[in-house]
This record gives C-alpha cells, structure tokens and sequence, in this order.
C-alpha cells in the first residue's frame, strides 16, 4: 500500500510524545486527503490542535461541543449537500467520552438518520483530556482516577461498551474496528467507510502514554500487543456481514499487554486470569 | 396583498418558505410543534428547497443548526420551553461562532411543576446568550420579524444569531389576519445568503471553534458587545428597508400614548394588545395612561426607552418571568438603566395566568398608589 506523504494534521500541535490519538488523525486524512471537512468533539484532539491563533488543520475543521460532534456534522453534510458539494468527505473524531457515554445520543440519532458522514472514534479509554477518569469505553481492570484501585477497589469494574455493535445494530452499512498499529488494515478501513453511500462508524484503539502508562517511544508496541494478545479485535461488518479482518499468527498472552502499563499494575493474578478467559471465550468465538 | 386567516405558528412557516432557508434542523415541542409540521409539510410538497434534518432533540437541533451555518448557509430552527432549555450550551456556541442562525420560539414556562402554558422564562433565561431577542404581538409581526431578522444577523456589522419570540397558545394557535408578501418582494428585500466570514470550503481551509486561552477569550467576547451595540443601527436600516417594500413599519420599541401619559405600562409580547385596549378606555375617562412595547429585547434600546418614559410620573413594568428575589428581567434591566423615573415591577401571567383589564387596571392604581417595589398579580387568594 502506497501512504501519501503529505501531511494534512501539520506538525507542530501541543499533542503529547507519542500521541496515538494525532496518528490516528494523520493516517485518516492521508486517505480522505484534502476534499475533506473535518468535525471535533470536545477532547484532548481539539485542544492540542486548535490553540486559538494556531490550528494544525490543513483542511476545513469545526468544533461546537463535547457531546454533539455528530449533530455538527449532520448540519454540516446537509449544508454542503444544498451547495451541491456531496463529492466532500464529512469525517467526525470523536474520543470515547464523547462517543461511548456523553455523545452517544447524537451519534445514535445521526447513524439512524443515515448521513453520509464517517464517524471515527479514537479510543484511549478514558477521559485523557481532563485527566484520566474512567468512561464508558475504559476497560475492566483499568485503573483511572474515578475507577482507582484500592483497598476495596481493583480499578473498573465493568467491561468496555461495545460501541460498534452499537452502532451496527442501528443498521449503518459500514462499521469496523482498527488501531493505529495496523495502518494498513485502519486505512483500507477508512477508504470503505469513504466509499460507503451513507454512515460509516469506525472505532479506532488507540493507545495513550499518559493514560496508559507507558513510555512515549512504545505507543505503537502497546497498539500490536492489544491486537496481538485478542484484547483489542479487529473486524468489519459490512451491510451486517461480519468479519475478521486481522488474526493473529500465535496469540500471547494477555499479561504481556497488562504488565506493560501502569494501568493495570495493581492487578492480582486472579483479575488477569479473569480478563485472560474473557479474551480467550471472545476468541474461541471468531476462531481467533 | 393576500390577506390569510392563519396561526402565528403558520405565520411563521410561511416566512421561513419566503426566507429559503437551505437547513432546517428542528425538533417538535408543545406549542411549537405544528411550525415543525408545516416545514414538514412544505418539504414533503416541494413547495420549499430546504435540507430539513428530523433531529432527535433540541440540542441537536441546534447543533446541527451550527454546523449548517458553519458550513455557510442559511438555517432555520424553530423551539420552546424545555427544548430552549436543553439548546442552553448551543446557544451560546452559536453566538459565540458568529452564526447568523434564525430561530423562533413558542414561549411557554419552564418545569417544575411541569407547564405547556405561556410565560417568557425560556428565551429571558437566554438573554446572555449572545441572541438577539425580538418578542412579537401578532401573526403579522411573527412573519415579519423572520424575514427581518435574516437580514439583520446576516449583516456583517451583527453576525449574531437571532430569535423571534411569540407566546406560547395566545399567539401560536390563534388565528388572524395576516398579509403574506409576495417571494418577489421577499426576495429583493432578502437576498441569497453569500457567507463571507463562516464557511467549510475545501478551497479556503478554516478552523471554526477553536480554544481560546485567557490571552484571547475575553475579545472574542468584547467583539460581541460591540456587534450587539452595531445591531441597533442595522435594525433601524433594515426596518426602513423593510417599510418601504411592505409598508409595515418596526422600531426597537412601540409607544402608544406615551408623549404625554403621567403613567406608562412597558411589556412585551402579545399582552400588549389587551394593554391597547385599557389605555383607551382609561383615556376615555381622561386617565392619561399610555404603553411602552419592547420589541427588541436584545439589544436592548434604553435609549428609546429612556426618551419614551422620561416625562411620566411612574412607570409600570410588567414581566413574565421572575428572576427570584429581584423581580423580572425587563423590570431589573430598566431600572438598571434608568435612574431618574419612578419605576414598579409587576410580575404577571406565569404558566399561562389570565391577565384580564381588571388586573392591568389594578397594575395602574398600584403604580399610581405604589406600597412595594414588585408585585405579583393575579395570584389566588390566600396565597
């Protein structure tokens, strides 16, 4: 696969080292490319890119609030579309706070609606912009600072939520999984969801070094160990067929993934062997 | 001139079809719903040209409505009560990005306890929006004021969003005569919407809503004062403009037997068509008693009103809506203003409370025999 070099995020943004979430960005748009509007929801993204006078956005970007990324763009695709400028991709990055838990009613109504918009979450997990709370996306074990581990506490204890299915259950013809660790397998995605006559939902997992808890150089190592571990799967489904897109040669382990961030350090043997049979049911599912 | 016995609901819909408004985001709420129905209607009948977005709930309607007109075009959105409520934090995003969205609302009071009726709570409770606020006294002004009002937050002096607002029943299911301008006319009074300053164009890349550190923030607020104070000078344009195509004449405010009343009532909205009614028959008894219409709430013109009330003896302000302890917003906001006259407060018709002659004449014997600053009226007995 042949990757444009031309930046479309330019450097120079107040992202972290190591940011997953501006690779996620990048790739994206060196797929869509220039006729293309951008759409933000309130989060770490939008601060790090648009310090007011700077912007890193080399195309057209709006950002209105935290919960409502795809209404903006349901008035955005309606607006361009009255200027018979439908050829213009309408891209949404959302983060898991503002998809999974706070956003989910607008998204909801959007996906329902059927607008030719492409809805990409990146995920990291929790609110990273404000510090790390827990959100609906954070996975179970994890510990944020309002799911902490503690005498009484293991972190989180509830699974992720499972937006995707979500999203696919409201019959939007193109949703997929991705991690910016497999660019390939994340563009090609987000090339269909372009291709796509209607919604397309792709849920981008995307490590975080702050969050996380790992160093800045290992961002990509700890998006191949979620895919190569089974904790993070990647798959599409397309008018509601499902599958796989990436199988993993030989799965590890899930305690390699585990033991690399600081997240889960406090975790006792018996919450891994718990998130190691989660995994290995899921897998045993899709012949992963 | 066609003259159509329509609601002011209906008033409203058929300004939006003469405005071509290419986004209509809207959400249906009692007493609004049935401008949602009409746009539906005229859609689905291609008698308009419009996007019309079936959104599901208010704050997407005027998010949706933000992106729309972020993205350069014109929109039209339509609300009330809760639905006003729930667009809160929209509201002031769409101010704050300059957008030059039209929108109507039905007035009705906000819960709890839980009212469909008619007070102004929801748009008073937005006046810090950054909107400009127009209230209106009948179907006429209702579509009037739509049409105006596109030019008028069109205008690159204002860039700022625009509500007309009408009470809830009283106006928006209440038929009367309305005389509905020609697309001719409406068209050269109201051309194509060309954005200039708020556009998403591949071919001119901008960033829109960008976060602003304590370096910047507080300009971006200064630039909307300023905007508000320009708007009085381009709503005085546009409403010449606008009489001399329609022969229909509006100012910031309505004086009726002002110059020489020793007691003026001021409110806003369709009360003041039964305040008509008992300054005549006072008058009658050689009562000089005159009212003051607010019309433009935001901006808000203390000039005009200052010279209307200046020679009275007392003045009376009639709200209905109650900001607790203090009294009601245009109440606090005259008196805020203007030193020199003798002002009273009367909060009146909350939750759809009958304000009746005998009330408004009573407001006039406490003005001239005042023993408090604010008064409620029409409250039972006992209470």
């Amino acid at each position: 696969m042949k990757i444009p070099e031309e930046e479309l995020l330019a450097p120079g943004h107040r992202g972290c080292a190591g940011c997953g979430a501006t690779i996620g960005v990048r790739l994206a748009l060196k797929v869509l490319g220039r006729n293309t509007v951008a759409v933000s929801a309130t989060g770490c993204l939008e601060v790090i890119t648009t310090p007011y006078p700077e912007t890193a956005w080399e195309i057209p970007w709006i950002h209105v609030a935290f919960e409502n990324a795809a209404s903006v763009a349901s008035g955005v695709e309606r607006a361009l579309k009255t200027q018979g400028k439908e050829d213009v991709n309408v891209v949404v990055f959302a983060g898991d706070g503002g998809t999974a838990d706070i956003g989910m009613q607008s998204l909801s109504g959007a996906m329902e609606r059927g607008h030719n918009l492409i809805y990409i979450c990146y995920d990291n997990e929790a609110y990273m912009n404000t510090g790390i709370q827990r959100s609906g996306s954070t996975p179970y074990g994890a510990s944020t600072t309002t799911s902490p581990h503690g005498k009484e506490s293991f972190g989180e204890d509830k699974p992720k939520k499972n937006v995707p299915l979500i999203m696919a259950a409201h019959g939007v013809p193109y949703v997929a999984t991705a991690s910016i660790s497999y660019p390939e397998d994340f563009m090609k995605k987000v090339k269909k969801a372009a291709e796509t006559d209607g919604p397309s939902y792709i849920h981008l997992n995307q490590p975080c070094t702050t969050g996380w808890g790992f160093n800045t150089s290992k961002t990509i190592d700890l998006g191949r160990l979620a895919v190569e571990t089974g904790s993070w799967i990647l798959y599409e489904i397309v008018d509601g067929e499902f599958k796989v897109t990436y199988r993993p040669a030989q799965r590890k382990p899930v305690t390699e993934y585990l033991n690399a961030q600081k997240r889960f350090k406090h975790l006792a043997d018996e919450e891994k062997d718990k998130i190691q049979e989660y995994i290995d049911n899921v897998c045993a599912e899709l012949r992963i | 001139m066609v003259l159509k016995v329509i609601s002011a609901n209906k008033a409203i819909a058929e300004a939006v079809r003469l405005s071509r408004p290419q986004v209509i985001p809207v959400y249906p709420i009692t007493p609004q719903t049935s401008i949602s129905e009409y746009l539906a209607q005229f859609v689905a009948d291609g008698e308009i040209d419009s996007e019309y977005i079936k959104v599901e709930s208010e704050h997407s309607s005027m998010s949706a409505a933000v992106g729309a007109s972020g993205a350069g075009v014109r929109v039209f959105t339509a609300t009330s009560s809760q639905g006003m409520a729930l667009m809160h934090e929209i509201l002031f995003a769409a101010a704050g990005l300059r957008t030059p969205i039209v929108m109507a609302n039905a007035n009705r009071a906000l819960a709890a306890p839980l009212s469909i009726w008619n007070d102004h709570q929801d748009s008073i409770s937005e006046r810090d929006a950054g909107w400009l606020q127009i209230y209106v006294e009948n179907g006429q002004e209702a579509l009037d004021s739509i049409i105006r009002s596109y030019k008028i937050s069109e205008d690159k002096d204002v860039h700022l969003p625009s509500m007309v607002c009408l009470d809830g029943f009283i106006l928006t299911h209440t038929v009367e005569p309305v005389d509905i301008p020609s697309h001719e006319d409406v068209d050269n009074f109201l051309p194509n919407y060309v954005p200039e300053h708020l556009y998403l164009d591949p071919e001119r890349p901008m960033s829109i809503g960008t976060l602003a550190d304590p370096g910047y923030y507080m300009e971006a607020r200064y630039e909307m004062e300023l905007a508000m104070k320009r708007s009085m000078k381009v709503i005085k344009r546009v409403n010449n403009e606008f009489a001399e195509i329609f022969g229909r004449e509006y100012g910031s405010v309505e004086e009726y037997y002002c110059e020489d009343a020793e007691i003026i009532l001021i409110t806003m909205g369709s009360l003041c068509s039964t305040i008509r009614d008992v300054v005549d028959d006072l008058r009658s008894n050689g009562e000089k008693v005159g009212m003051l219409k607010i019309r433009t709430y935001r901006p808000f013109p203390k000039e005009d009103i200052y010279n209307a009330i200046k020679n009275a003896d007392k003045v009376a302000v009639l709200d209905k809506n109650i900001t607790f302890g203090i009294g009601g917003a245009l109440y606090t906001d005259i008196k805020s203003k203007i030193r020199d006259v003798d002002i009273y407060g009367f909060i009146v018709g909350l939750g759809g409370r009958d304000i009746t002659p005998t009330h408004l004449k009573d407001i006039v014997n406490k003005t001239k025999n005042p023993t408090q600053d604010i008064t409620w009226i029409g409250l039972k007995e006992g209470v």
